[in-house]
C-alpha cells in the first residue's frame, strides 16, 4: 500500500516516478521551474499527465497513454492540497471553510461543524472559528487552511510551499505544527527550504529540469553538503550530533551549550549559515563559541563574498579579510562558530539516533 | 503610506467640471420644469400607472431571463476554451452597440409571424410579436450583455484556484459552482443584474419595433413618456422624473453591492504577483 507515481508531462518537460509507503512524508525540493508544483497538480488531478499512471492505496489516480485512459476526478482521489496561499473561501467563516470538505462529502451540517471545531482546535485557532478570512493574519489563515485540508481525512496530503508566503516570525510555529500533524501521515511537501525537508520529511526527492536528480532518506540527502543539492540549495552547514548533559556535541568536536529540556542522547542537528562562521589564523576558544581547526580545502568566489571550505564546513568571509589573512587552500585556519548563530533541533529520523552517521563533513 | 492628493493640471479639472455639468444640467433643467402641484395626479393617471406597472413587471421578467441564461453564458465564456470563442463573445456583446431599433427588427424577423421561428411558434399556438412577451424579449435582448460582461470579468478576476481547492476537498462540480464560484462572484452578479434591470427599464427602440405600443400590454413607461410628450408635456416630464429617480436608485444599489464579502482591501492578492514575490 502507499503511493506509486510515474508520469510525464510534455508541456513542462517533466518525467518523474517514485513510490511512497503509507505514513511516509516525502519532500520535493529543487530550483524554481523544476516541476515540483507540477507533480503536486498531477497528483491532485488539477493537471492531466501526457502519459503515466499512479495508484494510491490500490486505487488508480490516473492511467494515461497505455491501453486505456483512466482519470479519477480530483474530488474522488482522497487527496487534499495546502498551497502557499491559504486560499480560504473569502465568503465563509473559518469554521465553515473547514466544514466545507466534510459537508461536500455528505456529512450532515452539525456533524461537519463539530468536526471542523475539532480540527480548528487541533491547529490551535479554535477561538477564530467565526472570523472571516480577511480578519485573519497570514499565519492564522494558513492554520485554518491546514485544518480544512485535514478535515477530509485525506489518504494523501499535498503541501505546496506551505510556509513560503508566511511572515518569518510565524514560520517556526507553523513548521512545528506541520511536523506534528505529518507524523504517521502520508504527505508530499514541496519546499525550497532545507529546514522544512529536514524537520518534516522522511525522504527527499530533488528535481531539476523535470527530472529526479537525487533522492533518498532526508538525512542522507540533506546533511551532506557535498551533494549537488546540499551545496546549492541548502546553503547551510549542517552538523549532526547529540544531546549531552550540557548541550550539543557533534562532528569536528563542535560543542554548544543548550537550555532545552531534551533527554540526554537525543540525536540533534546543528545548522549554521556559512556567513556566520568566522575564519582566522588563530581562533580564541571562548565561552560563547566553538572552534574547529582545519586546513582550507578550497576557496571560492560567491558574489561579494569569498567562501572557504574546510573540514566539511563552508564559511563566507569578506574579500578584504580573505586577502588580509592570505586565505588560500592548504592554509591552517580556525573556524569560529558562535553559539548564538547556530540552530540546534532534534532530528526526525530514528536511524540517526543509532549514531550511524559521523559528522556533517560528508563524502 | 497614503500619498497626499495627486495634483492634476488645472485644465483637466475644468474639462471634468464641464463634462459633469453636461450630465447633470439637463436633469436639473427637467426637474425645474416639473409641474409640482399636479405631480401626483400626473404620475398616477390610469395610463401612467399601467405603463409603470407594465415596465416594472417586464423589466423584472427580463432581468430573470438575463440571470437564467446570462450566468451559464458567462461561465462558459470564462471557464472553457473552444474554437470561435472570441467570435462568440463579440456576437454576444453585439446588442450593446447595436441600435435598439435594429435589434427590434431582428427580433421581429425571428419571432414575428413571418419570422424564422414564427411558423413553428404559430403551429404551437404561440404568437409573440406585439405582446407583453415581446416586450420582455426586447428588454432581455438589449440587457443580456450587461450581465454577461460584468460576470465574465469577475469570474476571470477570481480565477480558478478556489474552485480547484473545492474540488480537492471532495465537492462535486455542482457544489463547487453553488458554494464556491457563485458566492465569490455574487457582488458582480448582483450589480450585473441591477444594470440589466436598469437597461430593461429604459428600453425603447426594440420594444416599439417588435412589440408596438398598446396601452396595458406593450406600452412601457418610456413609450408612454414619448407619447405624452406630444399631448401632455407636463405628464411626460413628471414620468421622466420617476425614471430618473429609479435610475439614481439603481446606480446607487450597483455601487452598494461592491463590498459584499469583505472590504476591497481584503481581497485575496493576485496569485501571480504573490507567487513571484514569495519565490526566492
Amino acid at each position: 500500500m502507499g503511493l506509486s507515481f510515474a508520469a510525464t508531462f510534455a508541456e513542462r518537460n517533466l518525467d518523474v516516478s517514485f513510490e511512497m509507503r503509507t505514513g511516509e512524508t516525502l519532500a520535493v525540493l529543487g530550483p524554481n521551474g523544476a516541476g515540483k508544483s507540477t507533480v503536486l497538480s498531477l497528483l491532485a488531478g488539477l493537471l492531466t499527465p501526457t502519459t503515466g499512471c499512479a495508484e494510491l492505496d490500490g486505487a488508480v489516480l490516473f492511467d494515461v497513454g497505455g491501453s486505456g485512459r483512466t482519470l479519477t476526478e480530483p474530488r474522488e482521489r482522497g487527496i487534499s492540497l495546502l498551497a502557499q496561499d491559504a486560499l480560504l473561501f473569502p465568503h465563509l467563516s473559518a469554521l465553515e471553510n473547514v466544514a466545507f470538505g466534510p459537508r461536500s462529502r455528505g456529512v450532515p451540517r452539525t456533524a461537519a461543524r463539530a468536526a471542523a471545531h475539532k480540527w480548528l482546535e487541533r491547529v490551535g485557532v479554535a477561538e477564530l472559528a467565526h472570523r472571516r478570512p480577511h480578519q485573519l493574519s497570514g499565519g492564522q489563515a494558513q492554520r485554518v487552511a491546514l485544518a480544512r485540508a485535514l478535515a477530509v481525512e485525506p489518504s494523501l496530503l499535498l503541501l505546496d510551499e506551505p510556509l513560503a508566503a508566511l511572515d518569518v516570525s510565524v514560520t517556526p510555529a507553523m513548521r512545528l505544527l506541520l511536523r506534528e500533524v505529518l507524523q504517521e501521515r502520508t504527505a508530499v511537501i514541496v519546499t525550497h527550504d532545507p529546514l522544512d525537508a529536514f524537520l518534516l520529511a522522511d525522504r527527499v526527492l530533488v528535481l531539476e529540469g523535470g527530472r529526479i536528480v537525487e533522492s533518498g532518506p532526508t538525512a542522507e540527502v540533506l546533511t551532506r553538503p557535498v551533494t549537488a543539492f546540499g551545496a546549492r540549495l541548502a546553503g547551510l552547514n549542517l552538523v549532526q550530533g547529540r544531546r549531552t548533559r550540557t548541550g550539543f556535541a557533534g562532528g569536528n568536536g563542535i560543542e554548544v551549550p543548550l537550555a532545552d529540556r531534551l533527554p540526554e542522547g537525543t540525536a540533534l542537528v546543528l545548522a549554521v549559515r556559512p556567513a556566520a562562521i568566522g575564519v582566522s589564523l588563530s581562533g580564541h576558544p571562548g565561552a560563547d563559541a566553538a572552534v574547529v581547526s582545519a586546513e582550507i580545502d578550497d576557496v571560492e568566489h560567491r558574489g561579494d563574498l569569498v567562501r572557504i571550505h574546510a573540514a566539511g564546513l563552508a564559511a563566507d568571509v569578506a574579500p578584504a579579510d580573505a586577502v588580509a589573512h592570505g586565505l588560500v587552500p592548504g592554509l591552517a585556519v580556525d573556524l569560529r562558530i558562535r553559539h548564538g548563530d547556530v540552530t540546534v533541533y532534534p532530528t526526525r529520523r530514528e536511524e540517526q539516533e543509532s549514531g550511524r552517521s559521523t559528522a556533517g563533513s560528508g563524502r | 503610506m497614503e500619498l497626499t492628493a495627486v495634483r492634476l493640471p488645472r485644465w483637466v479639472l475644468v474639462l471634468a467640471a464641464v463634462g459633469a455639468l453636461f450630465v447633470v444640467l439637463p436633469l436639473v433643467a427637467m426637474a425645474l420644469r416639473v409641474d409640482w402641484p399636479h405631480f401626483v395626479p400626473l404620475v398616477t393617471s390610469e395610463s401612467a400607472r399601467a405603463a409603470l406597472l407594465l415596465s416594472l413587471r417586464t423589466s423584472l421578467a427580463a432581468t430573470a431571463l438575463c440571470v437564467v441564461f446570462g450566468v451559464p453564458m458567462a461561465l462558459v465564456l470564462a471557464r472553457t476554451s473552444f474554437r470561435g470563442q472570441r467570435i462568440l463573445r463579440s456576437l454576444v456583446l453585439l446588442p450593446l452597440v447595436l441600435p435598439p431599433v435594429v435589434g427590434g427588427i431582428a427580433l421581429l424577423y425571428t419571432f414575428g409571424r413571418r419570422g424564422l421561428l414564427g411558423g413553428t411558434l404559430e403551429t404551437l399556438g404561440v404568437d409573440i410579436a406585439f405582446s407583453t412577451t415581446a416586450v420582455v424579449l426586447s428588454q432581455a435582448f438589449v440587457a443580456l450583455p450587461f450581465l454577461v460582461l460584468s460576470l465574465e470579468g469577475a469570474l476571470r478576476t477570481v480565477g480558478t484556484r478556489y474552485e480547484a481547492v473545492g474540488a480537492t476537498l471532495g465537492a462535486s462540480r455542482w457544489t463547487v459552482l453553488r458554494r464556491v464560484t457563485l458566492p465569490l462572484v455574487l457582488p458582480a452578479l448582483v450589480s450585473g443584474a441591477v444594470l440589466s434591470f436598469a437597461r430593461a427599464l429604459g428600453e425603447f427602440g426594440a420594444t416599439l419595433t417588435f412589440a408596438g405600443s398598446l396601452e396595458g400590454t406593450t406600452r412601457t413607461l418610456p413609450l408612454e413618456i414619448y407619447l405624452q410628450r406630444e399631448t401632455d408635456p407636463d405628464a411626460a416630464v413628471a414620468l421622466s422624473l420617476i425614471l430618473v429617480v429609479v435610475a439614481i436608485l439603481v446606480v446607487g444599489a450597483a455601487h452598494r453591492v461592491r463590498p459584499l464579502g469583505g472590504p476591497a482591501t481584503a481581497r485575496p492578492p493576485a496569485p501571480a504577483v504573490r507567487r513571484a514575490a514569495g519565490a526566492p
